[in-house]
């Protein structure tokens, strides 16, 4: 019986449908947020389920040069690699379907995935635009990787534990002590916006310059499948730094739990999408000039502070 | 790195997502830098300057001012220009008024559509769709005091077409009053906003020397502190009559195109204002000959790009003999490559676009390249001729029989 609930935990809810549900709704708060900044009406909420079938119906063609093995696999190792990583994320209830003392490292590796993933499958695209948007992706990643993980570790030595459900009891159990982290929730917060490749740092598919990047040969289901990927880690990724940078609410009623959850992801993805409209995108060098110089000295800032007050507690 | 790097060759144009018409730009990448241009133009030929010994003048009106969708007022107005020149009308001082109120509305909807896809060519859509919803308004207004939002047709040899009313002016005036707000607002955020100023300023360098030796005009030129602007230095319209300062930024960069353009937006407010209080009363028209005098004439206008130039030679008859027009783009294009050079790719797109690139109405001419040889030469029209009609008769029809205009098809 157990077998069949952990089953229908990982494939129904809170995992892989769910997510995707929620992927998918993200996509939709993003769009209509940023139309709305920008003075525009904005999508109907069915847009991106309907974006999605109509990927799903179209042609799908893989170019002659490219491997055609790594150019299918990509995109389902990507959306694989996320979901995954949810398993070990607390969502509302302080214990997630799985976890054990590291996880959060494990977390940090499988989000890492969907981006080697963006990689590989634009290399092995074959054309121009999509293997220098493939470099361009891994660039990136040295750039806001090391801050990200850098941020997200800070708070785990104050709470002196490796694992995410442990640093959501910690800070349930000493409330109010995650303010001490919120220079580390900001550098999270820009971080993820290299980690979804989003303005300012959608660098790896500017349309201007490299088409749509890694994904300029991707059509029909397999590019239904990166870009569910993507609005999924959109959602993962915001889940991860809800609960490690706001962790509250976990205690309460599950519904009520749940709201909450639903209310923190939201205002991740507002401001998120905040961000996407008032920025212009960065040039490489320059992102990887600000990632070094400035995002990864204040998180180191962010450790430090963590480190102080782990010896005054 | 040794000296054997690896060099990847990217194709930006004739189709790709920067480019609003197709043009080719072959880069040559050293890692995010950029080695080598090679442009190739051509791809927009229409041959309407040879549609245009074949129309009437009256005709040929409609015709030049299809050159271009943004600044097709200027086109017109430079070819109308030039054959009243030849047939020496003297057009009425309320006519040139609105010819002037019409060109700097112009100028005003193209420069707010630069600053759109300026934003949009460095991955920031606010900025475009904010100026385009802004954009709207003076586009509404050209409709509805020229009844076109392009291509307003108002130009006719003598004059123009259509008054201005007494109750268009306050509306007009409404409209100039919200652009300049808005604009204020544009200026605080091209100065204010950082990642805005980090991907424009530096960008695209043009010394004061290169872009006098390019032979760059208009925003190019100006915003690299060449102080060339043909309204002032050879007034036509009623340019004479109004003060206005020609701005000029010694940036030298994109950031200082995307100043000298917004300062010009201020300076066409301030136009407008002079003119629809200096505007006399009286007929907008004379009457044209149907036949233009024989003689030539050479006429310069200050397009939003830069200097337009429209050579008409007329010979008797009620068809012009030659037209040739000089689209300010043309000349810009040579000062590209300069800015293009050790640039980076991520900076290519805002680059050509900060010349305001208009390739519609700069293909002129037929260019063939022979890729395995790098060899180029230009066709003449017989050519061109002969080649179609050989190609024809290679398919089995064969046009020669029919009589083209001068026999040249044979």
């Amino acid at each position: 019986m157990t077998a069949v609930l952990a089953l229908f935990q990982m494939l129904i809810f809170p995992g892989f449908v769910f997510l995707i549900v929620l992927g998918l709704a993200g996509q939709f708060v993003d769009r209509k947020l940023y139309a709305r900044l920008q003075n525009r009406v904005g999508p109907p909420w069915f847009q991106p389920v309907a974006d999605f079938f109509k990927l799903l119906g179209k042609e799908t063609v893989v170019p002659e040069e490219a491997d055609s093995r790594m150019f299918r696999m990509a995109p389902v190792f990507a959306l694989g690699a996320v979901i995954a990583s949810s398993f070990y994320i607390p969502l509302w209830s302080a214990q997630p379907l799985f976890s054990f003392e590291g996880d959060l490292i494990v977390v940090l590796y499988l989000l890492l995935i969907p981006t080697l993933m963006y990689f590989l499958g634009g290399w092995y695209s074959r054309s121009v635009y999509s293997t220098l948007g493939a470099v361009r992706s891994i660039t990136q990643l040295f750039a806001y990787e090391i801050p990200l993980l850098i941020a997200v570790i800070s708070p785990a030595l104050l709470a002196n534990t490796w694992s995410i459900s442990g640093m959501v009891r910690y800070y349930s159990a000493h409330p109010g002590r995650w303010l001490f982290n919120i220079v580390g929730f900001a550098v999270a917060i820009i971080t993820l916006l290299g980690k979804l490749e989003r303005v300012p740092f959608d660098i790896p598919e500017a349309e201007t310059e490299i088409v749509a990047g890694t994904f300029t040969e991707y059509s029909g289901r397999f590019l239904a499948f990166f870009r569910l990927a993507i609005d999924t880690e959109a959602i993962v990724a915001a889940s991860l730094v809800v609960a490690v940078f706001l962790p509250f609410g976990f205690g309460l009623a599950p519904w009520l739990a749940f709201i909450v959850y639903l209310a923190k992801i939201l205002a991740i993805l507002a401001v998120l999408a905040l961000l996407r409209t008032v920025f212009a995108r960065l040039r490489l060098d320059q992102m990887i000039d600000f990632c070094w110089k400035v995002v990864a000295p204040v998180a180191f800032l962010q450790v430090l502070a963590d480190l102080v007050l782990k010896e005054l507690t | 790195m040794s000296e054997v790097e690896h060099i990847v060759q990217i194709p930006v144009g004739p189709q790709h997502p920067m480019l609003k018409e197709p043009e080719s730009f072959m880069i040559d990448l050293r890692g995010e830098k950029i080695d080598a241009v090679r442009m190739r133009f051509g791809y927009n030929h229409r041959g309407i300057e040879k549609g245009c010994e074949q129309r009437t003048y009256t005709q040929d009106l409609y015709l030049v001012e299809r050159v271009c969708g943004i600044c097709s007022y200027s086109h017109s107005t430079a070819f109308v220009q030039a054959v009243e020149e030849i047939a020496g009308l003297e057009i009425p001082p309320r006519a040139r008024y609105i010819r002037t109120l019409v060109a700097e509305l112009e100028r005003i909807h193209s420069h707010l559509l630069w600053l759109g896809v300026a934003g949009h060519e460095i991955g920031f859509d606010t900025l475009l769709m904010y100026t385009w919803r802004d954009r709207e308004q003076v586009m509404i207004l050209l409709a509805e005091l020229t009844g076109n939002r392009v291509n307003y047709g108002l130009n006719t040899l003598g004059g123009v077409r259509r008054d201005i009313t007494a109750e268009q002016m306050p509306s007009i005036l409404k409209v100039v009053n919200a652009l300049e707000e808005r604009t204020k607002y544009y200026i605080e955020v091209a100065q204010t906003e950082e990642t805005l100023r980090q991907r424009l300023a530096g960008v695209g360098k043009l010394s004061k020397e290169d872009a006098a030796r390019l032979g760059a005009v208009g925003p190019t030129a100006r915003a690299s502190g060449v102080d060339r602007d043909t309204r002032r230095d050879d007034p036509y319209a009623a340019y004479a009559d109004v003060s206005f300062k020609v701005i000029t930024d010694q940036h030298c960069d994109v950031f200082g195109r995307t100043l000298v353009r917004v300062g010009e937006l201020m300076e066409s407010y301030s136009i407008i204002r002079q003119l629809l209080k200096k505007i006399p009363e009286g007929p907008i028209l004379v009457k044209a000959p149907r036949k233009i005098p024989e003689g030539e004439a050479v006429s310069r206008y200050e397009a939003p790009r830069g200097e337009d130039v429209h050579y008409v030679r007329g010979n008797g008859t009620d068809k012009p003999e030659r037209v040739k027009v000089r689209a300010p783009t043309l000349a810009n294009t040579q000062a590209v490559a300069k800015m293009l050079e050790d640039g980076y790719l991520a900076d290519l797109p805002i680059v050509i676009a900060a010349i305001d690139p208009c390739f519609s109405c700069t293909d002129r001419m037929i260019g063939i390249k022979n890729p395995g040889k790098g060899e180029r030469r230009t066709m003449s029209w017989e050519e061109v001729s002969r080649y179609g009609v050989d190609f024809y008769k290679r398919k089995g029809i064969d046009p020669s029989r029919i009589n083209l205009r001068g026999g040249s098809a044979a």
